[in-house]
């Protein structure tokens, strides 16, 4: 335990930061390039937001950062520290200490995390118990006001509660409460409002801001979901092919896409487009990971492709501080990024 | 009885409801009354009857030739078992089905097979909707064969139908379901449903699974697909965007009831019932710079087994009074096009906002 205490991030550190992250799956017939080549640094009480389409590498990206990806199958390069901790050089006991004390996940169905055999009051209090090796009593005590602090009525009763009995809502903040209940410094969010109602959705949207406000933690979210995506993000990263492909302020990725499939993305989908207009749809579909392109991995769908785009994949330029995209047009000061290119999206609420 | 359960009674139903800009018009394509499905819960030792879901309860509503109508709602509101009971794929406990004058399941009506020529449906799981051990081409034709179609003739329809999908013949028809990606499944799916030359298709959350870029295309696709073949859509969907985008009218669900039903743009501009509203104003903002503050309902939509008392939005609701709880709002029309099942909009109801009769 000492010995993982020794090393907490100094003031000036990133709490999460992650150096040309490559992930390969060997399957029996192929291996399959899931990331390949993600860096990126993310600070104390920042919301990163990961945006892709099933298939891009954002939630294997997500499970690299807590090494939860089977190791007989998978060869990981690249180096993430997280809370000050070298993540990639750990074994089994030091990851164990890691994981949940430092950065905890939530995931898209919550049963995934929940023990169905015990009551929630149990799963947290065990939890708190393992790591801190306080006695059960301070151990339940804490429970009681985790399950308050995400609001979950009747908080009391709720902790006596078998994950089945409880609604779809109420076990998602079950599940955030078990999250948090070692005060970690990074969150980790795979979809957790994907599988709710739109109603129930934006109370834990709403919910997950508050927490990683009060408690400072640094949140990685991913989505498939733009709007999700706009609702928590203080910056957004979006992935393509195992690569992020953009990366900035939401404002101003959302306003000034520089990628191309970005832009694509934010016109396709149907926000507030008007009736009997046709969409713009981007062609094709995502390339196979088992066999990439040589080139940009966006090429063969993209509109603006040139003859330089398939000889290899652009690398990241830098747009602005914090701000990045590998396209060659915008390397090359192509693209105007002054100038809004959604300016006929209406993007008013109704 | 107080004399409010009268607004409950059928009089002022919305069946006679058209849309008001084609007056006048013929005969709706397809009528829906009164149509309820409750499911019991068995359990205990003797497997009784322990509880009953009210997944349909009297649910009342028109489709209009050529038009797209939406369904939306949240999980367990009833907009799946609907679409089930159309087909009937589930028979109903009550109520009517008419569709182009002819009542469905009744001996001088139109039978079930007559039916499904005319109505076909399009389901969420691309996958599991086709038969994994037969080439897709071959799924396509299986209907026109059974339904008496020569062999040679009902695969060169397939094959046309493939072309009007999008998906090359000489590629595709040979291909098994799994050498296919989602949203090619799919439209082999859309053209299987048409491969019987339908009229109407219900599309049950056709596009939900798959990626935002590929929806985009299927979307696009249906749009075509509805000019050529002259179809009419029922299309359900949780997703508002996407519902608002593709549909002329929309019906609004909750809790096996209809709660609001009126051209898309109308509702989506000025919805009136209080649950209309909370879920338009919960879906996420698209501007950064406004995002949604405050969440407009708490809480999960309540278990369809035991609703609530009279308006089963009351307890959710941020205006429900004493009167919400005693009797169920009727589905009134609240001009030529719309109409709305909400105590506040029935005159003289008894709820504060109500307009009182002769005040206007």
């Amino acid at each position: 335990m000492s010995q993982v205490q020794a090393d907490t991030p100094t003031a000036t550190e990133p709490v999460v930061s992650v150096e040309d992250l490559h992930v390969r799956f060997l399957m029996r017939e192929a291996t399959v390039a899931a990331i390949n080549g993600v860096s990126f640094e993310l600070e104390a009480g920042q919301v990163l937001g990961i945006l892709g389409e099933s298939g891009s590498g954002k939630s294997v990206t997500l499970r690299s950062l807590m090494r939860l990806l089977p190791p007989a199958r998978t060869r990981m390069e690249g180096r993430i520290r997280i809370a000050g901790h070298e993540i990639t050089a750990m074994d089994e006991a030091q990851l164990r200490r890691v994981r949940g004390a430092k950065v905890a996940m939530i995931f898209q169905e919550p049963m995934v995390a929940l023990d169905p055999v015990f009551t929630i009051g149990v799963q947290i209090a065990e939890t708190i118990v393992r790591h801190e090796g306080i006695s059960y009593r301070a151990a339940n005590q804490r429970a009681l006001e985790l399950l308050e602090m995400v609001q979950i009525p009747s908080a009391a009763r709720r902790l006596k509660s078998y994950p089945h009995e409880m609604s779809g809502g109420m076990r998602q903040r079950a599940m955030i409460a078990l999250a948090l209940s070692c005060r970690p410094m990074v969150l980790l969010a795979d979809e957790p409002t994907t599988a709710l109602d739109v109603t129930v959705q934006i109370q834990i949207i709403l919910l997950l801001r508050q927490l990683q406000q009060e408690l400072g933690m640094a949140v990685i979210f991913v989505t498939h979901d733009v709007g999700v995506a706009i609702e928590v993000a203080d910056r957004i990263a979006v992935m393509y092919a195992g690569r992020f492909v953009e990366v900035g302020p939401t404002e101003k990725v959302v306003d000034t896409p520089a990628h191309p499939y970005t832009a694509a993305l934010l016109t396709s989908t149907v926000l507030g487009s008007t009736f009997g207009k046709r969409l713009e749809a981007i062609p094709g579909t995502p390339p196979d990971l088992r066999a990439l392109p040589a080139g940009c991995s966006f090429a063969a769908r993209c509109r603006h492709t040139q003859e330089r785009c398939r000889v290899r994949m652009p690398p990241e330029a830098a747009l602005a501080p914090g701000r990045m995209t590998r396209c060659v047009r915008v390397a090359d000061g192509e693209l105007d990024l002054g100038s809004p290119n959604l300016g006929e999206r209406n993007i008013a609420k109704p | 009885m107080s004399p409010l359960k009268h607004h409950v009674a059928t009089e002022d139903r919305v069946p006679g409801l058209a849309s008001e800009r084609h007056p006048p018009r013929p005969k709706p394509l397809l009528a829906i009354e009164h149509l309820t499905k409750h499911f019991p819960l068995k359990g205990g030792l003797f497997g009784r009857t322990s509880a009953v879901v009210q997944a349909v309860d009297d649910v009342s509503f028109v489709v209009e030739r050529g038009e797209t109508l939406g369904i939306v709602g949240e999980s367990g509101c009833g907009k799946s078992t609907t679409a089930r009971l159309l087909m009937h794929l589930i028979k109903p406990d009550r109520g009517s089905i008419v569709f182009d004058g002819q009542t469905v399941g009744v001996p001088e009506g139109l039978s079930q097979r007559e039916l499904h020529r005319q109505m076909q449906m399009v389901f969420q799981d691309s996958y599991a909707s086709l038969n994994p051990r037969l080439p897709v081409a071959m799924s396509i034709a299986f209907g026109p064969f059974v339904h008496g179609l020569g062999r040679t003739a009902a695969l060169l329809r397939a094959a046309d139908l493939l072309n009007a999908v999008g998906l090359e013949p000489a590629l595709f028809a040979d291909r098994y379901p799994h050498e296919l990606s989602g949203g090619q499944r799919q439209r082999i799916n859309v053209a299987r449903a048409l491969a019987l030359e339908p009229r109407i298709v219900i599309l049950d959350e056709a596009v939900s699974a798959l990626d935002k870029s590929v929806e985009a295309q299927v979307l696009n696709l249906l749009a075509d697909l509805k000019v050529r073949f002259d179809l009419t859509y029922i299309f359900i969907s949780h997703d508002l965007n996407v519902v608002r985008y593709i549909s002329d009218r929309v019906m609004v669900m909750y809790l096996g009831k209809v709660v609001e039903i009126g051209p898309v743009d109308r509702v989506y501009r000025d919805p009136q019932h209080p649950y209309t509203r909370a879920l338009l104003s919960a879906m996420p903002s698209m501007d950064p710079r406004r995002r949604t503050r405050q969440a407009p309902l708490s809480g999960d939509p309540p278990n369809p087994v035991r609703p609530p008392s009279g308006c089963r939005f009351r307890t959710r609701c941020p205006l429900a009074e004493a009167i919400c709880e005693q009797a169920p709002p009727a589905l009134l029309a609240s001009d030529t096009a719309r109409a709305v099942a909400c105590h506040m909009h029935v005159p003289a109801s008894g709820h504060t906002q109500a307009a009182t009769p002769g005040a206007e």
